[in-house]
């Protein structure tokens, strides 16, 4: 009886410890929809890059115009927009559930680590794209992105972590087969964020 | 036996000590309105747990503006953290036993 009373006590003690550190409401369903927005943007940008005679890989003909560029970054940031959106309207769903506000130490501490490492990045491709460097910046984009989760993991659900280190090795992976960025960009974007978001639906969202 | 129960410590028999506990070991420092809504209990029944575990010298109190804002913010101990350890410790060590 009395010991059944201090597992107890042991349980609360670790219920409260992760749930004063880590924000828990971050919805599984937010990062299966971004995955769809993802591959929605990379089959535009597709079609943009390679709407003539040029295939994947063949990145060293490959000739982006101006207008490309623009209309790239403009499918770039609608996805982020979008995924940003459907992120904090779903997390607000689940935090009003569990009776948490979204706006709070933990999702602070988690929305400052997240973004240390994904503007430094931001930046980063920004200069390389003023400075003509396009070929590189898909696998920037997926390694500073991996970063940003992994960092941004210790203040969240834990699996954040494994998709982070699954989007490096796919940024690093991309950096050896230059030409196919794009591919390496929808594998990472697209497909690992519905699975990840998959997988964290299933183990945390669906009761 | 009687070892093992000595070490329980008497200032955290309480769910909501151990919870103000819990929440100030693992972050540096957290106010009073974090620790309401995370324990889900009244000003008055947070504010006495507080102050018991005040007079025991665990926690410190932080009086600081933010703005022009009134905000108390606490922190845990070295004391209070090796207390809270050693009670840990002690929790496990009496479901092992049993």
């Amino acid at each position: 009886m009395e010991a059944k009373d201090y597992l107890k006590d042991i349980q609360d003690i670790k219920q409260m410890m992760s749930q004063s550190s880590r924000f828990i409401s971050l919805s599984g369903l937010s990062g299966i929809l971004a995955g769809i927005y993802s591959l929605i943007g990379a089959w535009f940008a597709y079609k943009t890059i390679y709407f003539d005679t040029s295939t994947m890989g063949s990145y060293k003909s490959l000739i982006i115009s101006y207008e490309a560029v623009v209309k790239l970054f403009i499918i770039a940031a609608s996805v982020i927009v979008l995924s940003i959106i459907t992120g904090l309207v779903l997390s607000l769903q689940k935090a009003k559930k569990a009776n948490e506000s979204l706006w709070n130490p933990t999702s602070k501490r988690l929305l400052i680590n997240f973004l240390i490492p994904l503007l430094t990045g931001g930046f980063f491709i920004l200069f390389l794209i003023e400075k003509e460097m396009l070929s590189i910046i898909a696998p920037l984009m997926l390694i500073f992105y991996g970063m940003a989760c992994l960092n941004a993991s210790k203040y969240t659900l834990g699996d954040v972590r494994y998709l982070g280190i699954t989007m490096i090795i796919l940024g690093l992976l991309s950096t050896w087969f230059l030409g196919y960025g794009l591919l390496f960009w929808a594998l990472g974007f697209g497909v690992c964020h519905i699975i990840y978001g998959a997988l964290m639906y299933f183990k945390y969202d669906r009761n | 036996m009687k070892n093992l129960i000595q070490n329980i410590n008497k200032a955290f028999d309480h769910r909501i000590r151990l919870g103000i506990m819990s929440v100030l070991m693992v972050n540096e420092s957290a106010d009073f309105t974090m620790l309401k809504e995370l324990l889900g209990v009244t000003d008055g029944n947070l504010a006495s747990h507080i102050k018991a575990l005040e007079t025991e010298n665990y926690i410190i109190i932080e009086k600081q503006f933010i703005g022009k804002k009134p905000n108390t913010s606490y922190r845990a101990t070295v004391d209070g953290k090796k207390a809270f350890k050693d009670h840990i410790d002690a929790l496990e060590k009496l479901i092992q036993n049993s």
